[in-house]
């Protein structure tokens, strides 16, 4: 399957091609990449991928109806559906959708708590509410999900209204990416935080795609 | 809102037009604008109250509608709200002089766990502006903040506030510890916040969730007026 670029997986998604596998994989655009290497490497090949748009990050209301959408729109097609995103300030609401779907989702609260293990995640998360957290996805796409739609671009002079409280900005990288390493770190500095990387490789990701 | 504020001179607009080109300053998030306007009122002999009222709550109950309605979002809030945080640090040494009527009290916070404070800071603002006395507590808060505020300011109203799904159920903890305490039916307790949603409110036991500010003021004027009137009755 081809990746399509960073910004057509912000505001498309990706179709799947013409079903071949028994599990169909509904992702945000924000994992494609992700679960794409996965599949390779696993050689999970009984696995077709489709992701909704990954802007509905910042859109969280529009997740359920989307995904109750594409859900009926492909289960004809497939065995199984593993809808792979986490609650993502849905506030339950996909849950629910979920269950009335029949059909299963990934455990925690969003893709940051996954990607860390979300036993650990919910260790630290007491002692590190003050840390912004950006994955590989959203450090490529930080001016499309964090600086234009908070309107820092126009008005710059807003960021200690929004980060004024955040202590940190943590960058959970999936991958080993130097390059990647040194625009989180000029992220951190844009938002006048302090920046550590952390390697959190796919974390719960693999192991949940790991069951189907 | 208007292309050409340079060649307006606010010192030279008769009193309605000088309102209205306030609503239009804040809706921009004109800061000093703001600012220059509100001290013409003051000079020309507007009350303080007459002032926050009808330029500033007015100016951003226009805003408070815009953005409920899809027209304008955060960014925009956000200067509109600096730019009556300007107006109001002007007045409210003056509100509290001339002693401006007092519609009620609330303590407020962002629950436990949680550092944002956009929504709360509204919500404080709002309240202020339509003659609420505010204690603000601030982000992070525990049980015992929210306690001990109360014992210490006995408000009309508790307002609670979080963005993350993770920290909300926070919100129940603090109402079951008013309910152990026999506090509860001592206080109304509003709760908002972008992930809320009034069935939420329903749950945890709170009195009302307020979607934005604008109806978290109007929430808390029909609340503080039934127990007004509860307990006159």
């Amino acid at each position: 399957m081809q990746l399509p670029d960073d910004s057509t997986l912000t505001t498309d998604g990706l179709e799947t091609d013409s079903p071949t596998g028994r599990v169909l994989l509904l992702a945000c655009g924000a994992l494609a990449r992700e679960i794409l290497d996965l599949i390779k490497l696993n050689n999970w090949s009984h696995m077709d991928l489709t992701c909704l748009p990954a802007i509905f990050h910042i859109h969280p209301e529009k997740i359920a109806p989307a995904v109750q959408e594409a859900v009926k729109k492909h289960r004809e097609n497939y065995e199984q559906i593993l809808v792979a995103y986490a609650d993502c300030g849905t506030g339950g609401i996909l849950e629910q959708t979920c269950n009335e779907l029949g059909v299963e989702m990934i455990a925690g609260p969003h893709c940051y708590s996954f990607f860390e293990g979300n036993d650990r995640f919910a260790e630290i998360s007491e002692d590190e509410f003050t840390a912004f957290y950006l994955t590989d996805f959203l450090v490529r796409q930080f001016d499309a999900f964090v600086w234009k739609p908070m309107g820092l671009d126009r008005h710059p002079e807003l960021r200690d209204m929004y980060f004024g409280n955040y202590e940190k900005l943590v960058y959970q990288a999936q991958t080993e990416d130097q390059a990647l390493t040194a625009k989180a770190q000029e992220c951190a500095e844009r938002l006048g935080l302090a920046f550590e990387r952390r390697f959190t490789g796919y974390g719960d990701l693999a192991t949940a795609l790991g069951k189907y | 809102m208007s292309d050409d504020q340079d060649d307006i001179i606010l010192a030279e607009l008769d009193d309605e037009e000088l309102v209205q080109q306030m609503f239009d300053d804040l809706y921009d998030g004109l800061k000093e604008e703001i600012e220059e306007g509100v001290q013409i009122l003051l000079d020309r002999g507007w009350e303080p109250y007459k002032v926050l009222t009808e330029a500033l709550v007015g100016g951003m109950t226009i805003v408070g509608h815009d953005f409920r309605d899809g027209i304008l979002f955060v960014p925009e809030v956000l200067l509109a709200a600096n730019a009556m945080k300007g107006g109001m640090a002007i007045l409210k040494p003056l509100l509290a002089a001339t002693g401006a009527p007092r519609m009620g009290s609330m303590v407020i916070g962002t629950v436990k766990g949680d550092i944002h404070d956009i929504g709360k800071n509204l919500v404080s603002m709002m309240m202020e502006g339509a003659g609420f006395e505010v204690v603000d507590l601030g982000i992070n808060n525990p049980v015992e903040n929210y306690l001990e505020a109360l014992e210490e300011h006995k408000p009309d109203i508790l307002g609670m506030s979080a963005l993350l799904t993770t920290t909300m159920p926070y919100m129940k903890v603090v109402i079951d510890t008013m309910i152990e305490q026999g506090l509860r039916d001592d206080y109304i307790v509003l709760v908002g916040g972008a992930p809320l949603n009034e069935e939420f409110g329903k749950a945890i036991g709170a009195d009302a969730y307020c979607r934005d500010a604008a109806v978290a003021v109007e929430t808390a004027k029909e609340y503080v007026a039934r127990k007004h009137n509860q307990m006159s009755a």
